[in-house]
């Protein structure tokens, strides 16, 4: 194990090796900061670059790039509210508010402590128990993914402000309701797409995102009219005292634990991850209810499962050769190219490969955040930018963003369509994240429950006749009734 | 039978065109000087490394230098031949990629062109199907697979990474039909790819995969997986280890080809351009290179030939969707 890691770590550590990791997070920071450009995008565009090298540096560059793209996905999200990745929504929530609270300086640089402590702690774990995972993830059936989705959605509560439960109910049904638009996988049959060839694939997650946070909030910016709210704001403080630090420790090793078994989960992945750990930590500690106004605990839980999952999502490809994540997939489509099969046997087989792709992780994580944490009082500098730039800054490099993706001009209709609505509905304050929860549950939970019922012959018998399904229903009985119990005790 | 498809589209721009590009062209050379490649999907997926990997062979081996790439995405591939359709008359150097799916769903009617609205150029590369189980299953031969579906469809539920009535699907369901079994009865379990699917083949909860070979064969050779039969029409030169469906006595080949189109209303010369030019690329060494890096399998049908493939697959999936009730 030891001399594995050794290994790739001579492999990867030369000088050219190491300016492909800094190239690679610098780039993939950049291409992640623009909205709506994440880490598959990024990579799609590095893969040609990295056909002359050899597979081993080829990979670090590509890691670099991965990690980086997360990384600026996440800044954007916490300066502009605008999302890169479908996986760094979640850090939104605590982020944005955090940053415009005149702190953007604290919120980027937690980020970037969270992400490093996410992404290095699951390789550890990765290196030290990838074999036994592969067995875990594939004692994972449909009717467990199912009962996993359906305790997400128990989270619900976590995602709402007190007294507002029953809009948060409303907008997760929203949400389930929005998942079921485009062609359902188990009839082939096409629901709700209006006749419409553009929502034959559903509605995207990311363009939802943006339209509610990014363009949502410059909208409103207007509206409320806070032209100079931020002016003379500086960066604020990037240090943490070490009250802080104490705080988030745990909060740090939860999450990384939760991504990182998540993300291994090929049904799941990052997003769930992110939004199962910021629900988990906001229904489970005593200052849940300050979630979502800038709590530094409500920022560093998904971005460090964020990072955590994408680190986890390696072990179906390099132990079984299967793609969990569409990231991942890309990467299998580099690493066939430099005539690399991933296989059970790539372990043996090719260990110098094997334990190169393990040590850019720790590299790719630690240039990250030696480039960044420098470069923190630039880029939070974005929000000293006067609103009447901002504001149609943000507009085009959403716009941009949804269209670079697909090229499709349906989708920037859609955009506006969903900012307008969700503008309209911010202003009746129904909260956006239980109808993100709802979307991006309910896709997966649906899909598994038919397979489930499929498999088990048109029967329910499916939810009791594993043990693994049945510990899962307990558990979401469990935070099912844990507020009862917890206030049962108090008194 | 070609010429006539063209007379009947004559347009007075059209015939403009013909006229500037097919004197200026013909004399430079007989190969196009630009291609221009329309993906009907976003970057990194299946067409797109396809469209790419022969636009890098054209730009190594010297054979086309100006080589630009178009993603649109949307309408699972319609909105790009919709695009190339209304814009025809400019699109001389314009190359749509497009695969077996482009079948299936415009007799779906998922969008209301087919390829008889494009000029095929050619195909260039296949990925067969195949169907595998895990290595310690009971099944040795396909017949057991077939034995067993007599006995109990429920014994042998099948894995497959796409929509129900598509692709993995009805492969799989046509070799039970022509095996003598009913191709209704089929128990299809849909995952989202091929990927998820060979995990749920994997964790047990699905007795059979139907998939393409190109995402089985590694886990083949790895030992996890068998895969009990290829649709290619004999053994396959890369893995000939694997026994076709053919030799276990099942009359059924099907091959999920890639291949390109070219917008409808040119002349003859521009269409015959653009298919040497096809031809010239794949046979240069960068483009075996790109094929062998992937694990692709060659299939070059040009032309005419092309058109006719295109109509008997046409033929063979439509009945076997009627049989399965997703065509009326």
């Amino acid at each position: 194990m030891l001399d594995g890691l050794l290994l790739g770590f001579q492999t990867i550590l030369s000088v050219q090796n190491l300016l492909l990791v800094l190239s690679g997070c610098a780039v993939g920071t950049i291409i992640g900061m623009l909205p709506g450009l994440g880490p598959i995008s990024a990579i799609a565009l590095m893969i040609p670059i990295t056909y002359g090298f050899e597979p081993a540096s080829g990979m670090i560059l590509l890691a670099g790039v991965y990690y980086g793209a997360i990384f600026g996905g996440s800044t954007s999200s916490i300066l502009i509210n605008a999302p890169g990745v479908a996986g760094t929504v979640a850090t939104s929530f605590d982020g944005y508010p955090l940053a415009s609270s005149g702190q953007p300086g604290k919120a980027l640089a937690i980020a970037a402590y969270a992400s490093f402590a996410g992404g290095t702690i699951a390789a550890v774990l990765l290196v030290l128990t990838a074999p036994y995972l592969a067995k875990l993830s594939l004692g994972f059936q449909s009717a467990d993914y199912f009962v996993l989705m359906l305790l997400g959605l128990c989270l619900v509560s976590a995602f709402s402000k007190r007294g507002e439960y029953l809009k948060a109910l409303l907008m997760t049904c929203f949400g389930l309701a929005l998942s079921t638009v485009g062609t359902d996988l188990t009839s082939g049959v096409q629901r709700f797409t209006l006749g419409r060839m553009d929502l034959i694939d559903g509605i995207s997650f990311l363009l939802l995102a943006m339209g509610t946070f990014a363009m949502a909030e410059a909208i409103l910016m207007v509206l409320r009219g806070d032209n100079d709210k931020f002016q003379g704001v500086t960066r604020g403080s990037m240090k943490l005292d070490r009250q802080e630090v104490k705080t988030l420790s745990p909060v740090v090793g939860r999450s990384s634990l939760l991504g990182f078994f998540v993300g291994i989960l090929p049904g799941a992945g990052a997003t769930i991850a992110s939004f199962l750990a910021y629900g988990m930590e906001k229904y489970f500690t005593r200052d849940g209810p300050q979630f979502g106004t800038g709590n530094i605990k409500g920022l560093a839980a998904p971005e460090t499962a964020n990072n955590a999952a994408c680190t986890g999502s390696f072990v179906p490809l390099l132990t079984l050769g299967i793609p969990g994540s569409g990231t991942t997939a890309i990467l299998l489509g580099a690493l066939i190219a430099y005539g690399i099969q991933p296989s059970p046997r790539l372990f043996v087989d090719q260990p110098g490969i094997f334990w190169a792709v393990i040590a850019s992780m720790y590299i790719g994580n630690l240039f990250l955040l030696a480039l960044n944490l420098p470069l923190i009082p630039y880029i939070a500098r974005i929000l000293a930018i006067p609103r009447t730039m901002l504001i149609p800054g943000i507009l085009f490099f959403s716009i941009m963003g949804v269209y670079l993706v697909s090229f499709n001009t349906f989708d920037i209709l859609m955009l506006s369509m969903i900012a307008f609505t969700a503008v309209c509905l911010r202003l009746l304050s129904f909260p956006m994240a239980p109808m993100l929860l709802g979307f991006i549950l309910g896709g997966i939970l649906e899909d598994n429950l038919r397979r489930a019922i499929t498999l088990a012959d048109g029967q329910w018998s499916f939810l009791w006749d594993r043990p693994s399904t049945v510990i899962l229903i307990i558990l979401t009985l469990l935070v099912l009734i844990s507020p009862v119990i917890q206030r049962y005790i108090s008194k | 039978m070609n010429k006539i498809r063209y007379c009947r589209i004559i347009h007075p721009i059209h015939l403009l065109l013909v006229l500037l590009f097919g004197i200026t062209n013909v004399q430079a050379s007989d190969l196009l000087d630009k291609v221009h490649f329309l993906i009907p999907a976003g970057p990194g997926g299946g067409w797109d490394g396809t469209a790419r990997g022969v636009g890098e062979a054209m730009i190594k081996s010297g054979l086309v230098a100006n080589v630009s790439y178009e993603n649109l995405s949307g309408g699972g591939g319609g909105r790009a031949i919709a695009k190339l359709i209304e814009t025809a008359p400019r699109q001389q150097n314009t190359l749509l990629i497009s695969s077996t799916p482009m079948v299936v769903r415009s007799l779906q009617k998922i969008f209301p062109q087919s390829f008889r609205d494009l000029e095929p150029v050619a195909s260039v590369i296949a990925d067969y199907s195949c169907f595998a189980v895990l290595k310690d299953s009971p099944f040795n031969v396909w017949k057991d697979v077939v034995t067993a579906f007599k006995k109990n469809p429920r014994l042998t539920k099948v894995a497959g990474g796409s929509v129900r009535g598509s692709t993995d699907h009805f492969v799989i369901a046509n070799a039970f039909k022509l095996s003598g079994g009913s191709p209704r009865d089929v128990v299809y379990v849909p995952y989202d790819g091929g990927g998820k699917a060979m995990i749920g083949l994997l964790t047990g909860e699905t007795q059979i995969i139907s998939t393409g070979l190109s995402e089985a064969i590694e886990m083949h050779r790895s030992g996890e997986i068998r895969i009990l039969a290829v649709t290619s029409e004999t053994r396959l030169q890369e893995a000939s280890e694997l026994p076709t469906l053919m030799e276990q006595g099942v009359d059924m080949t099907f091959a999920n080809w890639r291949g390109f189109f070219a917008a409808p209303g040119h002349s003859p010369e521009l269409y015959d351009k653009m298919i040497d030019t096809i031809a010239e690329v794949i046979a240069t060494p960068a483009f075996s290179d790109v094929r062998k890096r992937n694990g692709w399998a060659q299939l070059h049908i040009q032309g005419e030939a092309f058109h006719e493939f295109l109509e008997q697959q046409e033929i063979e999936i439509g009945t076997l969707m009627k049989e399965l009730g997703f065509l009326r």
